[in-house]
């Protein structure tokens, strides 16, 4: 974890009080005997290296390439992704939103983070924060914009705001020229904003 | 409750900022927490409802400054100590002091890991019949409780169309705070985008939520 630490000095203090507070706290917990650290290690362990986008990424890829996957996926996203053994489990309620020429699907959480691990892991730190979570619902276009993302102006912005214990993954549309690729390849372009509705899958040949 | 965390709708905030190749976690401690919220959850010390509505709490100054893992250990710690799984004494110390407070399911150990891996289960068999169906319009309650809800502000009082239904859930104003799974119904709900914010919203732009049953009623 060292390569992760990146202090800066404004914050260098309160970071050092938030770290002995939250080591304080494992020690207690740990000498109550309510968690055993190991336990802690796995969960974090399985976040940084089994649980991340390319999980949703593998979904999308078999939807691109299986039209009787992709009607049963609209369907049911939890039960569909289910009959995939090689995907990572995935919870009940997972709703996959297809976008189409004329319609666009952006997924927020205005009230905390709600957000589809399972498919893409932990959310990045700009989906947990304010602007995101206030902007989206009222100004989704200029959104996009931070992200560089223009959609064009006849087509539906839908926001799905995350307010319940259902949970949503954007079903992105096939780049074109991929005809023939398998769902190995097609699976590389499909990046984790594609999959939220902030951004679009990698056009083919375009450097990773 | 009407806190800055129901942060649907406010200006001034900023634009977004992606951080390309992002970590998973920034700091080490940042894991620590996760876990610990992970599992102490797990061990059934609280429920997903109870510990939003703990970061919920958070004074709005604080709330507003402090990173996503900063709120989820402020929330973590004072959600335990009012549980009495541990003291304000123990924290000042450090260390352990008091006999601990027996979990609901038990130490929190290697072999639970996995099955926290999936999500919990939220639906519930339905104790009456929906009283909405796909393509209802529906007006959204104006309530301000001051406890938990999650039905966001910039909603209330509005007029949609009931698009999906999800079956009956636990209801979150409810577990919050500890009074009862008390299932709902579960539907969610479109609006126009100029509905919600008036002539200046974008006229191609529509916001769905999820709403429970009780925060709505028919138009």
């Amino acid at each position: 974890m060292s390569d992760h630490h990146h202090h800066h000095d404004h914050d260098h203090s309160e970071l050092s009080e938030t770290e002995l507070r939250v080591r304080a706290l494992e020690t207690i917990l740990t000498e109550k005997g309510y968690v055993e650290p190991a336990a802690l290690d796995a969960i974090i362990q399985a976040y940084e290296t089994r649980i991340g986008p390319h999980n949703g990424a593998r979904v999308v890829a078999k939807a691109w390439s299986d039209p009787a996957f992709k009607t049963a996926l609209l369907e049911d996203g939890s039960k569909a992704i289910g009959t995939l053994g090689h995907v990572s489990r995935v919870g009940d309620h997972l709703v996959v939103v297809e976008n189409t020429p004329q319609r666009h699907n952006m997924v927020v959480c205005t009230l905390c983070s709600c957000y589809p691990w399972e498919m893409l892991g932990l959310p990045p730190v700009w989906y947990k924060a304010a602007p995101y979570r206030s902007r989206a619902v009222k100004d989704p276009r200029g959104v996009l914009a931070d992200f560089g993302v223009q959609v064009a102006k006849d087509v539906e912005i839908r926001v799905w705001d995350s307010t319940a214990e259902t949970r949503f993954l954007v079903l992105p549309m096939r780049p074109a020229g991929t005809d023939g690729w398998s769902e190995e390849q097609l699976a590389e372009l499909v990046t984790r904003d594609s999959m939220i509705g902030t951004g679009f899958p990698k056009a083919p040949g375009a450097p990773s | 409750m009407n806190g800055v965390h129901d942060m649907g709708g406010m200006d001034g905030f900023g634009k977004v900022e992606p951080e390309p190749n992002e970590p998973v976690f920034h700091e080490e401690w940042e894991s620590r927490v996760l876990a610990m919220v992970r599992a102490m959850g797990a061990a059934g010390a609280f429920n997903i409802d109870t510990s939003r509505f703990y970061r919920e709490t958070i004074p709005p100054h604080v709330y507003l400054s402090s990173s996503y893992y900063k709120k989820w250990f402020l929330g973590l710690e004072e959600m335990l100590i009012e549980k009495g799984y541990l003291t304000r004494e123990e924290v000042a110390a450090g260390h352990a002091m008091q006999p601990a407070k027996a979990l609901k399911h038990g130490k929190f150990d290697l072999g639970q890991v996995e099955r926290i891996m999936v999500r919990g289960k939220f639906a519930r068999p339905a104790p009456a019949p929906a009283k909405f169906k796909i393509g209802d319009k529906v007006r959204t309650k104006n309530i301000h409780p001051a406890t938990h809800t999650r039905l966001p502000r910039y909603v209330r009082g509005h007029v949609g169309i009931v698009e999906l239904n999800h079956g009956c859930h636990v209801f979150p104003d409810s577990a919050a705070m500890e009074l009862g799974e008390n299932p709902q119904w579960l539907y969610t709900v479109v609006f126009e985008g100029r509905d919600l914010w008036g002539a200046d919203g974008d006229p191609t732009s529509k916001v769905s939520i999820d709403a429970f049953e009780p925060y709505l009623d028919p138009a």
